[in-house]
């Protein structure tokens, strides 16, 4: 660091002003952008999964919650695949398992083979980011970085703190709930799930999808605030959404099926087929609540089923008399239903 | 009487709330003497930057233009070749004090989609600062000026604020053209127009040319992902851009994949690259070239990307776990009338879009590249219709094949040719050379340099041997002695280029600036050729002393190399006491002079 030139008039001012000064670049200096960014960069995970036709990327972003290697995503059609690769910083290459998602808060948590990761700590309530705070978004938007290139680092303020409400036609989006609205180009292709920071690398949430308002036809830019997520992320770690201790539960001998309950789903032809509903039996109890072909299920009760053969598996849970309760997709659009067997 | 009072109320009230308000200012806006100072320095910064960046339209009636940043007093300014293209021969640029300047094409790099142009009327430009990119941080704070949707038709140029996202990125070329090796990302917002300005460091120093951006489906205006070139790499290829010629990127004749460990491990390689020569074998690991240890397929594209054809750069690499090093001659990415057939061509295309895939397949160096990438959009320039060319260009614009602008080449031949004039004058006297000296082991030798004869009779490897070129025969296949590529031909060249001067020792060029080992700068570099021979003449490009030359007798074969040691006035003329030969990775040997005797030509029949 250079000190300033020393003038023969005052040594002694010029000197102690000179070590004030060399305080407080000292201080600034370990606070620089180039810093806090360098330590953020290992959290960062570039992960890549199904994808790659009509548009659609095969890549997303994410970051490491947990030493163990928890990481958060968003929820997309990137992670429909038994093969989801993430990709670290450093260059390291894992294999991703899904270990749950919430559709609801648009958000997904996997997790890979890994020990002593560097990784984000969730955040309290405390962690809150205020309208006008300047921000840091960290992303692999267009899967710029490859291998061990860090992800890309933009930067900008917290314009708005706002509901997102999805709106036919307007917001095409499965998230209602709060946002933060962004001023810079954060929600590029590729930058969903990347992680939102203060200026000191402090995490305050998580980059949302790519949202183009159809009215205006402008992009949105906007992240999720952890704050509100990290009830949903503790749930899916805790297993509350999990599926797979669903093996456990007890199978009751009169049981619910697709067929009584009037609905087709899609051919089985892939290794996950998606429940896509194809067709609704007149006055089954499906067609009764108003379920539609090519409705989506994603969820049976409190679990999401992922494929045709989860969605069969979780009704053989759930007894012939009990209602059964389906969350379905429908044109960008989250629907419940109730369904109740008739006999 | 109501209306007075009302009006003295509401002045007072005026009054109250103005001293109100003042005195809250006073109270809550004391700004810390800091960030004054970090305001008055970027204020300061963005004048000073705002001062060197041109506005670049075309001289015709249709649109198009970009940007530029004076680099020189003398008025050279960069740009991207994208823009130059559409402008032709020359370009109006405007700057912020108002006035609107000639400018000609001077050299151009259309892989690197790098152009030199040259203001012209004045000496005395302000000119940028140049720093070194590869100090630039993730996170460094930095600004963009230039002419964005060309809005700076009223000379002042728009300035955009933002910081690095990212550095060494590599994005990808349209076929071989316009490839951003080793570039800098930023989110400071570039949009059509400011393709070929600068990108600025916080304190107004250059780091990058922009050129290009992620854009996708948004339409062409910013998304948040901009590059430029990084001034490090156009600093490697200034040179050759002052050259006034087609300036091509290198590559290094082979391909390369990612390793299953991650290394960089050699797929393929040409028998006729110098790499192959220099003994780089199919399986062995890159481990470090140019200077940059190399992990990634990425990071050797990266740091390939940055040299000019022709240089010499350092490689390292592993086989069988041991590590070898040398120097490698980098072979072009396309043959010249390829480059020159490319560049003619009409619209350059943007790259085609990849379709996705994961990237972990075999990554070829200079084949397809890896399709993980969505392909960035080039800002786009404009077509132009052809004006009359303005009466201060034709002074300064020669075309010629092969050529941008032919002017500058033989002004940097002449520039080249006078600085070594001052270290004597070896035309005026045509005369014959002896040499006496010894080589460093093996005993005398004494070598006689005429355009008529040349003869040596010195110690070598096969003992004590008289050699005599016959200069009525192919020089090319007199290569004595064995193992020293061609030393006898190589002198014989020297003495020829000194003599008889670059107009009349064959077809000349100006190459540009490229690396000779032991000198700290790039050398001027002439090439010349000879009887079908190609000499390449290295010059001290301070001093004008001509430091080392390579002799190639023909193409894909290692040259001869001299390198010229120990000056000494010799009747007013600087000669060389001490000359080294090398041949591939050997030195051949070094001659060890005692004294020159330049004596006058005697004609044969006095």
């Amino acid at each position: 660091m250079p000190l300033p030139r020393q003038s023969s008039t005052g040594p002694c001012v010029v000197l102690t002003l000179a070590l004030v000064l060399f305080a407080v670049t000292e201080l600034s200096a370990q606070t620089t952008l180039p810093s806090v960014i360098s330590d953020v960069q290992p959290k960062m995970v570039k992960i890549y999964g199904a994808g790659g036709i009509r548009g659609l990327e095969s890549y997303q972003s994410g970051f490491l919650i947990s030493e163990e290697g928890h990481i958060l995503t968003a929820w997309s059609y990137v992670l429909d695949t038994d093969y989801v690769t993430a990709v670290l910083d450093d260059g390291r290459k894992f294999k991703a398992e899904t270990v749950g998602a919430d559709p609801r808060s648009d958000i997904a948590v996997l997790k890979i083979d890994i020990q002593g990761a560097p990784h984000f700590s969730l955040p309290d309530a405390s962690s809150v980011g205020q309208t006008g705070d300047r921000v840091l978004a960290f992303s692999n938007l267009y899967g710029i970085a490859a291998g061990n290139e860090p992800s890309s680092v933009l930067h900008g303020h917290i314009s708005a703190k706002t509901d997102l409400k999805a709106r036919k036609g307007v917001f095409e989006t499965t998230y209602n709930g709060p946002v933060y609205v962004l001023d810079a180009m954060t929600n590029n292709a590729g930058a969903a799930g990347g992680a939102l920071t203060d200026f000191q690398g402090n995490l305050l949430g998580m980059l949302g999808k790519e949202l183009l308002n159809s009215q205006t036809n402008t992009w949105l830019n906007f992240a999720l605030p952890i704050t509100d997520l990290k009830p949903r992320v503790d749930d899916i770690l805790a297993g509350r959404v999990r599926r797979d201790e669903a093996a456990q539960r007890p199978r009751p001998a009169d049981h619910h099926s697709l067929q009584r309950l009037g609905i087709v789903l899609i051919p089985n032809v892939l290794v996950k087929t998606p429940p896509f509903v194809e067709k609704i039996d007149t006055g089954s109890p499906a067609a009764s609540q108003g379920l539609q072909p090519d409705d989506l299920v994603l969820f049976v009760g409190p679990n999401m089923v992922q494929s045709r053969n989860e969605m069969i598996e979780e009704l053989s849970y759930i007894d012939r008399l009990d209602a059964v309760k389906l969350t379905v997709l429908r044109d960008q659009e989250l629907i419940e239903f109730e369904l109740i067997s008739q006999d | 009487m109501i209306r007075p009072f009302l009006c003295i109320a509401a002045s007072l009230i005026i009054t109250a709330g103005l001293s109100w308000s003042t005195s809250t200012a006073s109270e809550d806006l004391i700004i810390p003497e800091q960030v004054l100072e970090a305001q008055q320095e970027r204020i300061d910064a963005i004048a000073r930057a705002s001062e060197c960046t041109v506005a670049v339209f075309s001289a015709g009636k249709a649109g198009g233009g970009g940007s530029g940043v004076v680099i020189s007093a003398d008025g050279f300014a960069l740009t991207n070749f994208h823009v130059s293209k559409p402008c032709g021969d020359h370009m109006k640029c405007s700057m912020n004090d108002g006035q609107l300047y000639d400018a000609v094409i001077v050299g151009i790099d259309p892989t690197g989609d790098v152009a030199l142009i040259k203001l012209l009327g004045r000496d005395d430009f302000p000119y940028a600062e140049i720093a070194d990119s590869d100090k630039v941080q993730v996170g460094d704070w930095c600004f963009a000026v230039g002419n964005p949707f060309l809005l700076a038709t009223n000379f002042e140029p728009t300035v955009t604020y933002g910081i690095v996202s990212g550095v060494h990125r590599y994005q990808y070329p349209a076929g071989t053209l316009l490839e951003y090796a080793d570039c800098i990302q930023t989110d400071a917002a570039i949009n059509p127009g400011n393709s070929g300005g600068p990108l600025f460091n916080a304190k107004g120093q250059l780091i990058g040319i922009n050129g290009r951006g992620s854009f996708e489906k948004r339409g062409r205006v910013n998304v948040g992902v901009g590059y430029a070139i990084s001034i490090n790499q156009i600093m490697h290829f200034l040179g050759h851009l002052h050259s006034g010629r087609i300036v091509d990127h290198a590559t290094l004749g082979a391909n390369v994949a990612t390793d299953e460990d991650g290394g960089v491990v050699v797929t393929n390689i040409l028998e006729s690259s110098d790499a192959y020569r220099r003994g780089l074998r199919y399986g062995d690991h890159i481990v470090a070239f140019g200077g940059r240890s190399i992990e990634t397929v990425n990071g050797l594209k990266n740091a390939l990307g940055i040299f000019p054809k022709g240089w010499r750069v350092p490689l390292s690499y592993v086989r069988d776990g041991e590590r070898f090093e040398t120097f490698v001659r980098l072979a072009g990415v396309h043959g010249s009338d390829e480059l020159i057939q490319k560049v003619q061509q009409g619209n350059i295309a943007p790259p085609a879009p990849h379709p996705d895939k994961p990237n972990d397949g075999e990554n070829p160096e200079d084949a397809e590249p890896e399709d993980r990438k969505p392909a960035p959009r080039l800002l786009p320039g404009g077509l132009s219709l052809k004006q009359p060319v303005p009466k201060a260009i034709k002074g300064v614009f020669e075309s010629r094949r092969g050529y941008s602008n032919y002017y500058f080449n033989r002004q940097n031949q002449n520039r080249v040719w006078q600085a070594h004039q001052s270290t004597g004058d070896f035309e005026a006297n045509k005369a014959i050379w002896k040499l006496n000296g010894k080589t460093a082991q093996q005993g005398p030798a004494e070598i006689t340099l005429d355009d008529e004869q040349t003869l040596a009779r010195m110690a070598t490897n096969e003992g004590n041997t008289e050699m005599l070129l016959d200069m009525s025969a192919n020089l090319e296949q007199q290569l004595q002695p064995t193992g020293s590529g061609g030393m006898l031909v190589a002198l014989h060249l020297w003495r020829y280029m000194l003599t008889h001067g670059p107009s009349r020792f064959g077809e000349v060029y100006y190459l540009g600036k490229a690396p000779w080992p032991g000198q700290e700068k790039p050398a001027d570099v002439l090439v010349g050729t000879h009887d079908a021979v190609e000499a390449w003449f290295y010059f001290n490009a301070t001093s004008g002393q001509l430091v080392g030359m390579e002799m190639y007798p023909d193409i894909g074969v290692d040259p001869c190399e001299l390198s010229f040691r120990e000056y000494k006035d010799v009747d007013g003329r600087e000669l060389p006491f001490e000359i080294e030969v090398r041949y591939g990775d050997q030195t051949y040997g070094i001659l060890q002079l005692d004294d020159y005797q330049l004596t006058a030509k005697v004609k044969e029949d006095a």
